[in-house]
């Protein structure tokens, strides 16, 4: 009875959420074991080690790994589950990727974006964009489950000192090919982990006048996001889309500007600690969630806002 | 070339679901379904991808009850050829699904095939994925740009972190994001076309795979309320309350 959880990181440190991962993952039973499948990544391993909850890493290097194609990653992980009554990974693209191939591999049906453990085999998950909550009971020996990061608190870092076991590699079948990754370079806080995301959406009627929603993020040391409607607009890239089909996030601070409160956006932030809407129409659906609504024309309330919060003695980082 | 197409049948996008007082699902009577959205985009790359001179055929699919169909006779009316409905009256996992879906790849032969990124309904994530690695075949998912070549296809795709590339050899499985393109709508006269199509017709039960689910649904529920709070009569108010009520910044 233990439980292999898959790490996401970028070769040279461990990706945040691999520690909501752990959390969740020791909540379906205590032997958390950690593969950590990289190139150049001992760092990775290491940095897994010391956290308490893990009692073993498994480590494989190779340049097969380097970049977690699927196609190479799934295999790996089928020949290392022998042992696991749980394979577990994050339910993001890292997480989505790579996870129904193992599951395929083993014939077992996995249980996705899990929201809540209930017993090693019952588990929560959201259905319909959110809009209800499943409680599902796995009949398959061997689960395979992805847990939804932001629904677990992540796992202190430090402390633990597991053993590092060297496992081999699997074969790859040479089909697929990483070419290349662009990454969105931001100065500020990433948007699934940030403290307090400021978004935009259609209200604001142009990719300029983004620059509103910008300058209060950055007074607010906030993560930007976007409803689908700004995105598929083309006034912001996609990988600020909150929602069901973009992130789901759940800051302590949620601020949702000039977006009406589509059902698919409602489902990325309704579990938010604090939400703010500010919107002229004072019908739209976001203000029945909305801790506080302000019925304003965006226009003059951002610049006014960011008025008040420079009149700040503090604010909290 | 040839692509195979699987499209699925959900309630719209647009509806509000209702979640049933006996915690065994949500209400689908008289509720408007439609054709997955990803899906559309599915279809929408097919198409174009025929358009393009480089696929011969495209097969829509798909796996479900009776009205099912309606699904596949969108899909032949903005251009699919031919139509495949493997019945069932129940739910099946994405698990079964893709096991049906490999049966279906094995008789048609298809050089890609083409699905959307996930369902609306339960959210899962799973069939492309696992289509693909039970036929032994790469994968794209969450495609947001189609290259296709003599023998392969680069494909960018959306992650959290923003965009890869990769490229993988034919045959392959494409899973579709919704900005990977604008899906059509069908003209009147192609959909009165589309009734002339074939649509092929078998049971799920017949193909003679392993379909029984696997997990068990115990209890369906509607999330916590969150409740409406207060309307705010003006700038400093909101700040004032979110420095000194929700203490939050």
């Amino acid at each position: 009875m233990s439980v292999l959880l898959i790490a996401e990181h970028n070769n040279k440190n461990l990706k945040p959420f691999t520690l909501n991962a752990i959390t969740a993952a020791s909540k379906i039973d205590a032997e958390v074991h950690v593969l950590v499948a990289g190139s150049g990544s001992e760092n990775v391993a290491k940095e897994v080690a010391a956290v308490p909850l893990v009692k073993k890493v498994l480590h494989c290097d190779s340049p097969n790994y380097q970049n977690y194609l699927p196609e190479n990653l799934a295999p790996l992980v089928t020949k290392h589950s022998e042992k696991y009554d749980h394979i577990v990974a994050s339910a993001n693209t890292f997480g989505k990727n790579f996870m129904p191939r193992v599951a395929a591999a083993l014939d077992t049906s996995q249980v996705s974006d899990v929201i809540k453990v209930n017993s090693p085999d019952t588990f929560v998950r959201p259905i319909y964009a959110g809009n209800a909550f499943a409680t599902v009971k796995s009949n398959d020996k061997k689960r395979c489950v992805t847990i939804r990061p932001t629904s677990f608190e992540p796992a202190p870092k430090t402390g633990g000192s597991a053993q590092i076991d060297k496992v081999d590699a699997a074969d790859v079948p040479n089909f697929s090919k990483f070419v290349k990754r662009e990454e969105t370079k931001s100065e500020r806080p990433e948007l699934g982990t940030a403290r307090i995301v400021v978004s935009g959406g259609r209200g604001l009627e142009s990719g300029e006048n983004f620059k509103l929603i910008n300058d209060i993020a950055d007074k607010l040391n906030a993560a930007v996001g976007a409803s689908r409607a700004a995105v598929d607009a083309g006034y912001i890239s996609n990988d600020h889309q909150v929602g069901q089909t973009g992130k789901v996030v759940v800051p302590d601070l949620y601020i949702a500007v000039g977006i009406s409160g589509a059902i698919q956006h409602l489902a990325g932030m309704k579990e938010s600690k604090i939400i703010v809407a500010i919107n002229k129409d004072g019908e739209a659906p976001i203000f029945s969630i909305a801790d506080y609504g302000l019925e304003a024309d965006l226009f003059k309330a951002l610049p006014e806002f960011l008025s008040e919060l420079n009149k700040l003695n503090t604010i909290q980082k | 070339m040839k692509i195979l197409v699987a499209v699925k049948r959900v309630i719209d996008y647009n509806v509000q679901i209702r979640v049933k007082e006996d915690g065994s699902g949500v209400h689908t009577d008289n509720v408007k379904m439609s054709t997955n959205p990803p899906d559309d985009n599915a279809v929408e790359e097919s198409i174009k991808l025929k358009e393009s001179g480089k696929v011969k055929e495209v097969v829509a699919v798909t796996i479900g009850e009776e009205k099912a169909q309606e699904t596949v006779r969108k899909a032949l009316a903005v251009g699919a050829d031919k139509g495949i409905h493997v019945k069932s009256d129940n739910y099946i996992e994405p698990l079964g699904i893709a096991k049906i879906l490999k049966k279906v790849v094995e008789k048609e032969k298809p050089d890609m095939v083409f699905l959307g990124k996930q369902a609306i309904d339960d959210d899962c994530n799973q069939t492309g994925q696992m289509l693909a690695a039970m036929l032994n075949w790469p994968q794209a998912t969450f495609s947001s740009k189609v290259n296709l070549k003599d023998k392969s296809m680069e494909i960018v795709r959306e992650i959290d972190e923003g965009l890869e590339t990769v490229e993988v050899n034919l045959p392959a499985v494409v899973t579709c994001d919704l900005r990977l393109n604008e899906p059509r709508y069908a003209s009147l006269p192609n959909i009165m076309k589309a009734k002339k199509k074939p649509i092929e017709q078998m049971a799920a039960k017949d193909l003679g795979v392993d379909i029984t689910n696997r997990v068990q649904q115990l209890k369906v529920e509607e999330p916590p309320k969150r409740k409406a709070g207060i309307k705010v009569a003006n700038v400093a108010e909101l700040v004032s309350k979110l420095k000194n009520e929700a203490k939050v910044i």
